[in-house]
């Protein structure tokens, strides 16, 4: 009897190492897939209150260098005191700080638009996240393939 | 080092209500902080972290830049003509320095 049981706890030790490594497994593999950054960060800044909806974000489909990508974005709004685009945060997830940058606007302007240039470490999707005065806040992204990256090192 | 030198264009004249594009850019290295120079050693963090824009003394614009933004920051936006005045730019450096530029435009 007392063998038996021996039997039946080593059987379960067994199903329990089986276990253990599969989820050890698992564990690395999420190590190893970084977070998304910069979906962290659209998430910190706009408290999760975010509406997915198709912003003018203008982005090449293939970088040929990594160092100087042009991008610009157009945001339709009317500028006025009732309805304005207060910031404009441009996120990329795949480079080593998602933060790319971060634009004011003021009802001055007339237009929410602007343009700049910036470093792509690697093919990644480049995310834009606008804030209007009402507190609401629209999100786009566009995938930028790239050949040659451009964060040094 | 190249010495670092604002740019802008910013059209002299504008008609009433006109949207116009002004168009700026710096001579600056914008080091990251992970590029190494030749000798293999790292070329500490050095960038333009700050870009305001005042018009006849009043803010307009601004923008942060980290450092993902290229060498020699250009930056494009829009702005409505309603009254002739003096565009202030300035540009803030990691190391404290600011570089300024002014333009003027007249409205008709």
């Amino acid at each position: 009897m007392k063998h038996q049981k021996m039997k039946i706890i080593s059987r379960r030790n067994i199903l329990y190492l089986i276990g253990g490594v599969a989820s050890s497994a698992l564990f690395t593999k999420f190590a190893i897939a970084k977070p998304n950054l910069a979906l962290k960060r659209i998430k910190e800044i706009s408290k999760s209150k975010f509406e997915e909806v198709d912003l003018f974000l203008d982005v090449p489909e293939i970088a040929e260098n990594g160092n100087q990508v042009k991008v610009s974005f157009d945001i339709d709004s009317p500028m006025t005191k009732d309805e304005f685009v207060k910031t404009v945060y441009l996120l990329a997830d795949g480079n080593p700080a998602p933060n790319v940058a971060k634009f004011s606007f003021t009802t001055d302007m007339g237009a929410c638009s602007a343009t700049t240039r910036m470093r792509l470490s690697k093919t990644q999707n480049v995310y834009l996240l606008a804030e209007y005065n009402n507190g609401k806040f629209a999100m786009t992204k566009s995938k930028v393939k790239v050949t040659i990256g451009g964060c040094g090192g | 080092m190249s010495k670092i030198k604002p740019r802008g264009k910013v059209p002299k004249k504008a008609a009433m209500d006109e949207i116009i594009e002004i168009k700026t850019l710096i001579r600056h290295p914008m080091h990251s902080g992970r590029m190494k120079d030749k000798d293999g050693k790292n070329i500490p963090k050095r960038i333009i972290n700050k870009f305001l824009v005042k018009f006849n003394g009043k803010q307009v614009f601004g923008m942060d830049l980290e450092p993902s933004i290229s060498t020699n920051p250009y930056i494009a936006f829009p702005f409505k003509a309603k009254e002739s005045g003096t565009f202030d730019f300035e540009w803030n450096d990691d190391n404290g320095d600011k570089y300024t530029m002014s333009r003027k435009m007249d409205v008709s």
